[in-house]
């Protein structure tokens, strides 16, 4: 096996990285080293993360690169490890890092080593909670990731930022305690948070049903799914571009990630008993956020809008608990991580040019934008899941995973990919086409170098795996696989059981 | 002639050391008139060798008096506890007593014997060993609110926390007279027995010794002195009373539950549930609307001190790890804020309003962040200590079978986060008003001390949840 923690390491690097800026001095040169420091620290990351990728075998579901010693006394470990679900989460966390801090690097002026530092502590909890294999360990990172988003978004948010900030932590608190009670009660029937132990334990059924629900309370929140999704818009309309990139790529995915790592497996019956709700919320979600993104004038509320209603797409997807549905899920949520942030970029670089992100503070960009037309038309098209981009390959993946099971959600969900062009198109046609007449537009410059390395990769891999998605998809086949398998044998178990009863 | 039996005097050594040891500083201060600052290095040095001989014990359980004074791994961990929170509390007033020209010898004596009476109360295995213990400790406690005598504030403090101790005191012991009518003993063990046999006498009696407990640790419904002392005792007065007499106090409580009355637990399970619920949710609520740091301290004290009690109404021993996890926790999460509300002084005096902590992160960014984690561990938010803390006493209480407790718990968590999150709203998206004055020496200490403690528990929790998992089954 490996000879050194790699795991370990990729999580905790970018706290080592953040402590030594903390020793940076506060003036001109410390800044600049705190900007750089940070970087080289996110790319390090990524390398090592890579690394991960070369070494991985993903023809066997096991865990892999585990790490085990002891934390909380014997039952609950520090234990960490990847398969292939989790895996593409890091990498997808580890790539979209330094892109976040290089787009912070002109728009954040005001205490950059602490937003720095924050940033950092922020990746070292978010590839934890992917990473973790303890139950306890997975809600420490999980819930960790609270106070660095807090500080974000209160710090260097938008004019209501207190507000959101206030609502995105008090609302994801919530529902994240209840899933620790839950977690308790599954230590005490199972005797330890082991999730590999844990994902062959077969919980009693009343127990099931109702650490299921408070599981959901928690992802719920966190993906998020209709009604709990309202502190969505306020924390992404306040936090700034990077804040808003990370929430939409790497936070939301926690919850999509959590429903598979646990929800599934763990409580098969209660997941088949209540397919049924998280269908309908799906449905819901997708239908009517789209509706309510149609009536947006705010251009990151409307792609906030979105990204809950491409979040429906995830959950009618893995619920369908088939091999397209989850795959597809999976691979929904890595593309949407992807289209989303470099959404959020879009807006970003015209904010920092504007600073407003009044959808009728512009028109007509095309004329002094030609470039930035261009990204932007690439990323709206692919939210709207044009074939050939990789939101086509998670939308239909998810759709047909579902429409073997319930042909009525897949057909309504299909209606919410046409309301999704809707607004896209909407947004582009408003923001881009057309004279450019306000007088505030005309002076406004081009993409720069600086943001199309930020693109760039973005752009590739958006069109790279929307063409050729195979290579994502097989990586985590396996663990799908057997996912799939053990949640029929246990409801199988469970029936023969019941019938011999 | 037979010769007297005399107690056994190795388990009582470290009560002996800092009885004779608060009497020689008050002989030293007040005939070799002592400089203050000379005294109080003295007490501190003091509770450390306290603290030394007790930690050079013989291992295991000793006993004295006849089975009334009990060592045991549950007593050694409190006790350093309590001895850990009194250093602190002497060492934080120094510069206060300086500079509000209060230097008085007296106030390090004080601390000192009520400490002294809170060895005394951890070790008690009786009732009226308890009955001494508490009185020892709450008597100094009484003068010391009451300390700044020119000052009204100060005063009314003192004298309610007089008046409504007393009563308090009153009804614990018509509780243990209650209690030793019913079953013929004090002792713990006495009780345990006889407690099968008897009726519904001895739960009239156990009903007003948990009144005495919950008034001593500010347990809803006795919490009503709470913020009233709070705010109006001097603040160092202030930090010692949230810190090392919570300790003892939670003590006496889980001693007197866990080995008096084991075999009636449903009936003081459901007292402490509802004790419990209720600290945690007007801790929650109540704390919302305070603007006064020391008053907000108070109900947030009184809502630990309902989670405390979660850990206790389990009544397992799981249940008591949490607790003794729980106190230590807090006390250093309560004695980091107070050191910051001591260094809250300008050019104008000392200011108590949460809205003068404005732009903190700005003027102070150490201060405001070692704070500012203390209050996210006192929310109970994982990465920082606070949230093991609650861990285990919920862990508890679900294995217990308490879900409404513990959702009820985790619910009044979740309100009591928001008002912990204003502090560092104003700390930090606030614009920033004049600093404060450099913080002193001890107080900088004291901060770091139990900041980084907070932040950096998880790195390696081992020695700390064993040690109060070890403590927690020398009481079963």
């Amino acid at each position: 096996m490996t000879s050194w923690p790699i795991l370990s390491v990729v999580t905790f690097l970018p706290v080592a990285g953040a402590l030594f800026i903390a020793f940076l001095s506060d003036d001109e040169a410390g800044l600049r080293n705190a900007r750089w420091v940070a970087l080289w620290t996110t790319l390090i990351t990524f390398a090592i993360s890579l690394i991960l990728v070369w070494r991985f075998d993903p023809s066997t579901p096991d865990f892999q690169f585990v790490e085990k010693g002891p934390w909380l006394g014997n039952t609950i470990g520090y234990s960490m490890g990847v398969d292939g679900i989790s895996l593409p989460f890091v990498i997808l966390t580890t790539g979209l890092m330094p892109i976040c801090i290089l787009a912070s690097w002109t728009a954040i002026q005001r205490r950059v080593r602490a937003y720095m530092i924050t940033f950092l502590v922020m990746e070292t909890l978010m590839v934890g909670t992917f990473c973790a294999l303890d139950l306890v360990l997975f809600y420490f990172f999980f819930e960790g990731g609270l106070i660095p988003m807090f500080i974000i978004i209160g710090v260097w948010g938008g004019p209501r930022r207190v507000y959101a900030s206030f609502k995105f932590f008090l609302y994801t608190f919530l529902g994240s305690v209840f899933m620790l009670l839950a977690i308790m009660a599954m230590y005490w029937d199972a005797g330890t948070t082991d999730i590999p132990t844990l994902l062959h334990h077969g919980f009693p059924r009343s127990l099931q049903t109702w650490a299921f629900l408070a599981f959901l309370a928690s992802f719920a929140v966190k993906l998020p799914m209709w009604p709990v999704h309202t502190w969505l818009p306020d924390a992404h309309v306040e936090a700034p571009t990077a804040g808003s990139v990370i929430l939409a790529a790497v936070l939301l995915k926690l919850g999509g990630y959590g429903f598979l790592r646990f929800s599934l497996p763990m409580f098969p019956a209660a997941t088949q008993h209540l397919a049924p709700l998280i269908y309908a919320l799906s449905v819901i979600a997708i239908i009517y956020t789209s509706l309510v993104a149609l009536m947006q004038e705010d251009w990151k509320k409307l792609i906030a809008y979105s990204s809950v209603a491409h979040m429906g797409f995830v959950t009618m997807g893995l619920f369908a608990v088939t091999a397209q549905g989850i795959s597809g899920g999976i691979f929904q949520m890595l593309s949407h991580g992807v289209i989303s942030a470099a959404l959020f970029l879009c807006v970003g670089v015209v904010y920092d040019r504007m600073h407003t992100r009044e959808i009728a503070a512009y028109g007509g960009l095309v004329n002094r934008m030609p470039l930035y037309a261009f990204v932007f038309m690439v990323f709206a098209l692919a939210n709207i899941g044009l074939p050939g981009t990789s939101g086509f390959v998670g939308e239909f993946l998810t759709m047909i995973g579902t429409f073997r099971v319930n042909t009525w959600v897949a057909t309504l969900a299909a209606l919410g990919t046409i309301l999704s062009a809707g607004y896209m198109l909407w947004l582009y046609r408003k923001v881009i086409f057309g004279k450019l007449e306000k007088a505030s537009l005309a002076a406004i410059r081009d993409i720069g170098w600086r943001e199309m390395i930020v693109f760039a990769p973005l752009i590739i891999v958006t069109i790279l795996i929307g063409v050729y998605p195979k290579p994502v998809l097989d990586f985590s086949a396996a663990s799908v696989t057997q996912l799939i398998d053990n949640y029929h044998h246990a409801l199988n178990g469970a029936q023969t059981a019941a019938l011999a009863r | 002639m037979a010769a007297v039996a005399y107690p056994a005097i190795l388990p009582v050594l470290p009560e002996i050391v800092l009885g004779l040891g608060a009497m020689a500083l008050l002989m030293a201060g007040v005939f070799r008139a002592a400089s203050v600052r000379v005294v109080d290095f003295a007490a501190i040095v003091l509770l450390v060798i306290a603290g030394a001989v007790l930690l050079t014990l013989p291992s295991g359980r000793l006993v004295s008096f006849g089975g009334s004074f009990v060592v045991d791994d549950f007593a050694r961990f409190l006790k350093i506890l309590a001895l850990i929170g009194s250093a602190a509390a002497v060492a934080m007033s120094i510069d206060h007593a300086q500079r509000e020209h209060q230097q008085r010898v007296e106030y390090s004596v004080l601390v000192l014997l009520s400490t002294l009476g809170m060895l005394m109360l951890i070790s008690a295995a009786d009732l009226i060993a308890l009955y001494l213990g508490l009185e020892l400790m709450s008597l100094p406690l009484y003068v010391m609110a009451a300390s700044h005598r020119g000052s009204l504030r100060s005063t009314e403090a003192g004298l309610k926390y007089f008046v409504l101790g007393a009563l308090s005191s009153g009804m614990l012991l018509y509780g243990a007279s209650l209690i030793y009518g019913f079953t013929g003993t004090v002792s713990f063990t006495g009780i345990a027995q006889a407690a099968a046999q008897s009726g519904v006498g001895l739960i009239f009696g156990l009903v007003f010794l948990f009144a005495g407990f919950c008034f001593k640790v500010a347990a809803v419904p006795f919490h009503m002195w709470t913020p009233d002392v709070y705010e109006g005792a001097p603040t160092p007065v202030t930090a010692f009373f949230a810190a090392a007499p919570k300790v003892a106090a939670i003590a006496m409580f889980v001693r007197a539950t866990v080995v008096a009355f084991p075999g009636i637990t449903s009936e003081w399970q459901q007292i402490l549930v509802f004790v419990a619920i209720a600290s945690t949710l007007l801790g929650s609520f109540a704390a919302i609307g305070q603007r006064n740091f020391k008053r907000l301290m108070a109900y947030s004290s009184i809502g630990h001190m309902g989670y405390a009690l979660i850990g206790l109404a389990a009544g397992t021993p799981e249940g008591v790890q949490g607790v003794l996890l729980y106190m230590a926790i807090y006390i250093t999460m309560t004695l980091g804020v107070f050191a910051v509300i001591l260094a809250m002084r300008r050019s104008t005096g000392m200011v108590e309003s949460i809205d003068q902590l404005a732009g903190l992160g700005r003027t102070h960014p150490t201060m405001a962040f070692l704070l500012a984690m203390l209050l996210f561990s006192m929310a109970g938010v994982p990465p920082l200590a606070g949230f093991f803390a609650k861990f285990y006493v919920f862990l508890a209480a679900i294995k217990a079978g308490l879900y409404v407790l513990a959702i009820i718990g985790v619910l009044a968590s979740v309100v009591g986060a928001y008002y912990y999150l204003a502090i560092v709203k104003v700390m930090y998206f606030d614009e920033a008003v004049e600093g404060f004055y450099a913080m002193p020496i001890e107080l900088r200490i004291v901060l770091a001390v139990c900041g980084l403690f907070n932040i950096l528990f998880f790195v390696y929790p081992g020695p700390l949840v064993g040690a109060a998992s070890a403590a927690a089954h020398s009481l079963f």
